[in-house]
C-alpha cells in the first residue's frame, strides 16, 4: 500500500467498545460522547491507556517480589510448623516425584505472572518509543497475556482448598500467609492492566510512519 | 456490505453478510470482527438454563471430603472462603468468593436476564448495561482454574489421607464445559442488534 491504511481514527470515526458499532464522532473531542446503540462513552482510544498500564504494571512488579519471598502457608503437623513459598511447594512438588504438576505450578505460578509483566513492559516501551516494528506480532503478544493471566490464580485455590480440608486440630493445620496476599494482588494487578492497555495504540504509529 | 473497524487495530473494513458458523478476521491483525453462530440465542439460552441447575447443586452439596486417621472432614465450595475470611485474609477470602461463586453467577443470571426476554420476543430490562457487565465479569469467573487448584492440592494430600470427591465437584466440572460452551455460542452482535440506533 502506498497510502497509509484507513483507520477509523483517520476518518474521525470510533468503534464502541461495548457494542462494537462504528460511529462518528463529533468534530470537536470532547467527553459525553455516547453510543446512539449502547450509550456507552464514546472514544477513539481507550483513554489514558498508557498512563493507566504503566501504574499497574510497576505496581505488580513491586508485588511480585514479596509475593515470591513470603511464605504463603504454613502447615502446622503435630506442633511443628512449616512455612511454604511458592517456590518451595513447587521443589516439595519436584521431590516427591509429581513433577508434572511441578510444571503446572511452576508455570501458572511463577512463568506466567513475569512473562505478562515483561510482555506488557515490552508493549508500553515500545508505544512509548513510537516503534512501528511487526505490529501484528505485537499484538498477538497483547492477546496472549489477556489469556493467560487468569491460570496464575492456581496457587491461591490450591492454598484455599487445603486450608479448608486440612482441620484436623491439634494433629495438622494449614493457615494461609501473607505471600498468599501479594501474590493475589499481581493476579488482579496484571489482569487491569492487560484490560487498560488499548492494542491500537500498536498500530498508530506504524500507520503515521508509513505516509 | 457494511463498514465496520478492527477492535484490536482500527482498521477500517467493509464487512460483508457472514455466513451462520463463520467467523470474519481482520486482514491486518487476525483479529475477530464477528462470528456468526448457528441459533445463537436459543442454544445460549439453553446452555445457561443448565449452568444454573448445575450451579446450585455445585453450591447446595459437599463438594470434598477428606478423612486422616478417623476423623471426617466434608466441605462446600464456600468451606474455604471462610476459613481464610476467619484466619484474617479477607483479601484473598473476597478474591476467591468473587473468582468461584460471585463471578460465574452473574454470568448466568446476567445470560438469563438478557437471552430468555430477547427469545420471548422482548426487549430486556437495561438491556445495554447488563450485556456490558457480563463482558466485564467474564475475565473474572475462573471455575476452571479452580479446578486445576483442586487436582494440585489433592494430590499433594494423597499418602497423608483420603480425599473423597462429593456430588458438588461433578456438577462443577459439568457446569465449567456447559458455562464455557454458554459463551462460546453467545454471538454479541446478534444481542446488539436488537437495540434501534438512535439518530
Amino acid at each position: 500500500m502506498t497510502t497509509s491504511p484507513a483507520t477509523a481514527l483517520a476518518a474521525s470515526c470510533a468503534t464502541c467498545h461495548d457494542c462494537h458499532l462504528l460511529c462518528r464522532l463529533p468534530g470537536t473531542p470532547g467527553h459525553g460522547v455516547r453510543c446512539p446503540r449502547c450509550g456507552a462513552p464514546l472514544h477513539a482510544r481507550k483513554p489514558r491507556s498508557l498512563e493507566r498500564t504503566t501504574a499497574l504494571v510497576l505496581a505488580a512488579a513491586l508485588c511480585y517480589v514479596p509475593a515470591n519471598v513470603l511464605p504463603i502457608m504454613t502447615v502446622t503437623s503435630l506442633g511443628k510448623a512449616q512455612s511454604d513459598t511458592i517456590m518451595s511447594g513447587v521443589v516439595y512438588l519436584l521431590l516427591h516425584g509429581m513433577w508434572p504438576l511441578a510444571v503446572v505450578v511452576f508455570t501458572a505460578s511463577v512463568f506466567v505472572p513475569v512473562l505478562k509483566i515483561l510482555i506488557l513492559a515490552f508493549l508500553l516501551i515500545s508505544v512509548r518509543r513510537g516503534s512501528s516494528w511487526r505490529p501484528a506480532e505485537r499484538t498477538r503478544l497483547y492477546r496472549i497475556t489477556e489469556a493467560i493471566g487468569r491460570w496464575s490464580m492456581v496457587d491461591i485455590f490450591v492454598v484455599t482448598i487445603l486450608v479448608a480440608l486440612v482441620r484436623l486440630g491439634s494433629l495438622a493445620t494449614i493457615q494461609a500467609e501473607t505471600g498468599a496476599v501479594f501474590f493475589g494482588a499481581v493476579v488482579v494487578l496484571t489482569m487491569l492492566a492487560a484490560e487498560a492497555f488499548d492494542p491500537r495504540l500498536l498500530w498508530d504509529r506504524s500507520a503515521a510512519r508509513r505516509t | 456490505m457494511s463498514l465496520v473497524a478492527c477492535h484490536d487495530c482500527d482498521l477500517l473494513l467493509h464487512l460483508p453478510p457472514v455466513p451462520e458458523g463463520d467467523t470474519a478476521r481482520c486482514t491486518r491483525c487476525g483479529g475477530i470482527l464477528r462470528r456468526r453462530r448457528r441459533n445463537a440465542i436459543e442454544r445460549t439460552l439453553a446452555l445457561s438454563l443448565a449452568a444454573a441447575v448445575l450451579f446450585l447443586v455445585a453450591q447446595a452439596f459437599p463438594f470434598l471430603s477428606f478423612e486422616m486417621r478417623g476423623q471426617v472432614t466434608q466441605t462446600t465450595l464456600l468451606t474455604g472462603v471462610v476459613d481464610l475470611y476467619e484466619q484474617g485474609l479477607p483479601e484473598i477470602s473476597a478474591l476467591v468468593l468473587v473468582t468461584t461463586v460471585l463471578a460465574p453467577m452473574l454470568q448466568i443470571a446476567l445470560l438469563l436476564h438478557v437471552l430468555l426476554p430477547i427469545h420471548l420476543g422482548r426487549l430486556p430490562w437495561q438491556m445495554a448495561r447488563a450485556f456490558r457487565l457480563l463482558r466485564r465479569v467474564q475475565p473474572w469467573s475462573m471455575m476452571e482454574v479452580f479446578l486445576v487448584g483442586i487436582l494440585v492440592a489433592v494430590t499433594k494430600l494423597v499418602g497423608m489421607a483420603d480425599v473423597i470427591p462429593g456430588l458438588a465437584i461433578y456438577a462443577f466440572a459439568l457446569l465449567i464445559v456447559v458455562l464455557a460452551g454458554a459463551m462460546a455460542s453467545l454471538d454479541p452482535e446478534a444481542v446488539w442488534e436488537k437495540l434501534e440506533v438512535r439518530r
